[in-house]
């Protein structure tokens, strides 16, 4: 009897540890479960789809439309605030993982090289009929979109085109003209930009009055575009994938003239999407930054409600140019390839990308969107009426596409945080370039 | 009643032999029971401890791309790391900015203790309130500390600007910004560490110190003949898990340098645990990650014996 119950116990001890692990192998079971059911449940009929993006691609009032002319579609959207160091890991350790990752996802322009090497990651779109787009984009925004299989796996949203924003009030105390024609006759080209911020700063000697530009990164993505366009269109890698950012003249050229501007002292020494950058918008820190077309709803969503009519939009010097633009593509992994399929052909259809260019100011690169009325003659009253859908388009009509090699992302990162800590005097510029150097090495490595 | 004298002896003497099944049950009940109680813990060690140690080595002994291809390199990862002078400064950073935090955090923990220990008016409130930084979320204070320490409009530059000091950029420089990030670790577990210190001191008998004072001890010499040597234990306790706990820091850096894993412009202040997730997360090198992270376990390790025979002198010179 004392065996017995000894054994009863033994038996129940067992019992109880063999429902402990089937239940935390059932936990995680379960939880995958719950997980894919999640980003592609299926409850009462209703399909739910998740969209991820980051930054603002204007999508809120076009995801309210696509709902209630799917009433069996439920988005979730999930935003993430920055591409290279908060979006981009992540969702590359989904899709390499092969579960996490949305229905639909935006890709920025950094890391569609990136994409494009992995066509494991990611749908066929041309099974949904999305091939039959072509004629719509422009051929470099087209190819972007195909990996290295050949197969189409992202559709285009935006353009950057480049111009520069300016605080108007700013101007005035300075003693420079506010009128954006005007304005854009001060900087012919990079040269002018600089003698104009000097002009400024000789007005604005105090301690705490604003500088000329936000911070070096701004600019020098700007100056890169640019030169980028005049020196076979690459910049830190060639088409062959090679690093070559030793060898580019325009990488030199741009880091050149930012390395000029700082030792000017007309930055605020702020770095871009960092907390201090936001403050330096809502103080009125600065006086110009580098704008391409998503750089708008930018500036309205951190200078604030109180900003509006301060700041204006000029050509930017040096003549036209392109910073940034977005894809989205469907991962394999999604459960609902045709309804995700269905949502990005929406989303990035002239409709969606007009509705996008309201809500965010993202130039869209759909050619008829661009013709269409809606964006030429949109105008922006936050930005003093500035005609922005004018100005935009004019810009990108001579828009150089630029190729941006696999590792694009990560050498940009890493490069860019040695431009910043020349410029607030933690590397001596004398010592700036070789720092630059091998920083883009080790992160290409 | 006679029957019923002699039925039991017999039935006694003569138990039925147990089946052999029973028999091998009882033996595993007697001999495994024991090692079936503990398994789920070394279950779980092994699924959530060796098996992650095992596979990040392996990991590491390859050129292993997060999105791309893998190859095997034996140990040119760990070559590279040796030679690499970006994980030299981490493990300097690293090791400067625990000592920076860990030594004032542990001898004020010390301070605080003994004066709560000693008889005082709102005793518990006193003793609760500097346990209160624990409770808040490491981020937060990290969100909040950096904030504090802005260059333009934080309230510290403003604070000395008052005695005429330029805006300081706290993250421009190592010294300002290790010790930045050393405050906050001592705001969070100085309160942590001054209770285990507490509660230490309240098992040292109260006759000792009845007796010190008897042959005339002062408070200060009975501070440090009588409880540090009988804290030893518990200081080295708290040693240790400062070692464990500064060797792995990575949130308070991280958010100090507004979520990017360089640690400032020029990495001064990348942490070797910032500098793995650099090179896992940002830039897909698996491999070298994962061969930082197993050089950062070896100078954990290291750390650990080297605290250990530093604290165990403590209080040990008679």
């Amino acid at each position: 009897m004392r065996i017995d119950r000894r054994h009863g116990r033994f038996a129940a001890v067992a019992a109880a540890l063999t429902a402990l692990l089937a239940a935390a192998a059932c936990g995680g079971g379960g939880e995958s479960g719950g997980g894919a059911g999640k980003s592609g449940g299926e409850s009462g009929g209703k399909i739910t789809l998740t969209l991820d993006t980051f930054g603002n691609f204007g999508y809120k009032a076009l995801i309210d439309q696509y709902q209630q002319a799917h009433p069996n579609i439920k988005i979730e959207h999930r935003i993430v605030q920055r591409f290279e160091d908060q979006y981009l890991p992540r969702m590359t350790q989904w899709l390499n993982a092969g579960r996490g990752a949305g229905d639909v996802i935006g890709i920025d322009e950094g890391a569609m090289g990136l994409m494009a090497a992995n066509p494991g990651y990611f749908t066929d779109l041309a099974q949904f009929g999305l091939d039959k787009r072509e004629s719509e984009f422009p051929p470099f925004k087209w190819q972007a979109g195909i990996n290295s299989e050949g197969k189409l796996f992202a559709l285009g949203t935006d353009v950057g085109g480049l111009n520069m924003c300016y605080r108007k009030d700013l101007f005035e105390k300075a003693g420079l003209p506010t009128d954006r024609e005007e304005v854009a006759k001060l900087w012919p080209d990079w040269n002018g930009y600089l003698e104009t911020g000097k002009k400024f700063a000789a007005k604005n000697t105090g301690k705490d009055d604003p500088k000329f530009v936000d911070g070096p990164n701004t600019v020098y993505e700007a100056v890169l575009a640019q030169e980028a366009a005049k020196n076979g269109n690459i910049t830190y890698f060639d088409k062959q994938n090679q690093l070559v950012v030793d060898k580019n003249p325009a990488v030199k050229a741009a880091f050149d003239y930012v390395q000029q501007v700082s030792k000017a002292g007309l930055t605020a020494k702020l770095r871009a999407f960092d907390p201090t950058w936001d403050t330096g918008f809502k103080k009125g820190q600065f006086a110009t930054i580098a704008c391409p077309s998503w750089m708008l709803g930018i500036i309205e969503e951190k200078t604030g409600a109180e900003g509006k009519g301060q700041w204006d939009v000029a050509a930017v010097p040096g003549g036209g140019g392109n910073w940034g633009g977005s894809w989205l593509a469907v991962p394999k992994q999604s459960k609902h390839p045709k309804e995700a399929a269905d949502l990005l052909n929406f989303l990035t259809s002239k409709d969606g990308h007009i509705g996008a260019f309201k809500e965010a100011k993202g130039l869209p690169s759909s050619l008829p969107a661009q013709q269409d009325a809606a964006v030429t003659g949109l105008t922006s009253e936050y930005f003093n009426n500035a005609p922005v859908g004018k100005i935009f388009t004019a810009s990108v009509t001579s828009l150089q596409p630029v190729f941006l090699g696999k590792d694009h992302a990560a050498v940009k990162a890493a490069v860019g945080r040695v431009v910043e800590g020349m410029d607030q005097g933690s590397i001596k510029y004398d010592q700036a370039w070789q720092r630059f150097l091998d920083a883009g090495k080790s992160a290409a490595r | 009643m006679t029957l019923h004298v002699a039925a039991p002896p017999a039935e006694r003497a003569a138990p039925p032999p147990p089946a052999r099944g029973r028999r091998l049950l009882s033996w595993l009940d007697l001999r495994a029971s024991g090692y079936v109680l503990v398994a789920p813990y070394f279950l779980l060690f092994a699924i959530f401890g060796v098996f992650p140690l095992v596979y990040t080595a392996w990991v590491s002994l390859h050129d292993w791309e997060l999105a791309g291809d893998k190859t095997f390199l034996g140990l040119e990862n760990y070559g590279y790391l040796i030679s690499d002078p970006v994980f030299w400064n981490a493990v300097l950073n690293t090791i400067g900015i625990f000592a920076l935090s860990t030594v004032p955090q542990l001898v004020l923990a010390l301070m605080l203790a003994n004066a709560l220990n000693k008889r005082l008016r709102a005793r518990l409130f006193l003793r609760l309130s500097i346990l209160l930084p624990m409770v808040t979320s490491v981020v937060a204070v990290a969100v909040v500390f950096s904030q504090l320490y802005q260059r333009d409009y934080g309230l510290i530059n403003w604070f000395l600007g008052l005695f005429g000091v330029d805006n300081i950029h706290w993250q421009g420089e190592k010294w300002s910004s290790w010790i930045a990030i050393a405050s906050m670790v001592d705001w969070r577990w100085t309160g942590y560490n001054a209770i285990i210190y507490l509660a230490a001191m309240q098992t040292i008998p109260r006759d000792v110190y009845e007796a010190a004072e008897l042959d005339g001890a002062s408070p200060r010499r009975q501070f440090w003949q009588i409880t540090v040597p009988m804290l030893r234990p518990t200081i080295i306790f708290t040693v240790f898990v400062s070692t464990i706990g500064g060797f792995t820091l990575f949130a308070e850096p991280m958010i100090f340098d507004g979520g990017l894993a360089d640690g400032g412009t020029d990495g001064q202040f990348q942490t070797v645990a910032m500098l793995i997730y650099k090179e896992a997360f940002r830039e897909f090198d698996y491999g070298y990650g994962a061969a930082a992270a197993w050089l950062l376990f070896a100078l954990i390790l290291i750390g650990a014996l080297v605290n250990y025979s530093l604290a165990r002198r403590i209080g040990g010179g008679k």
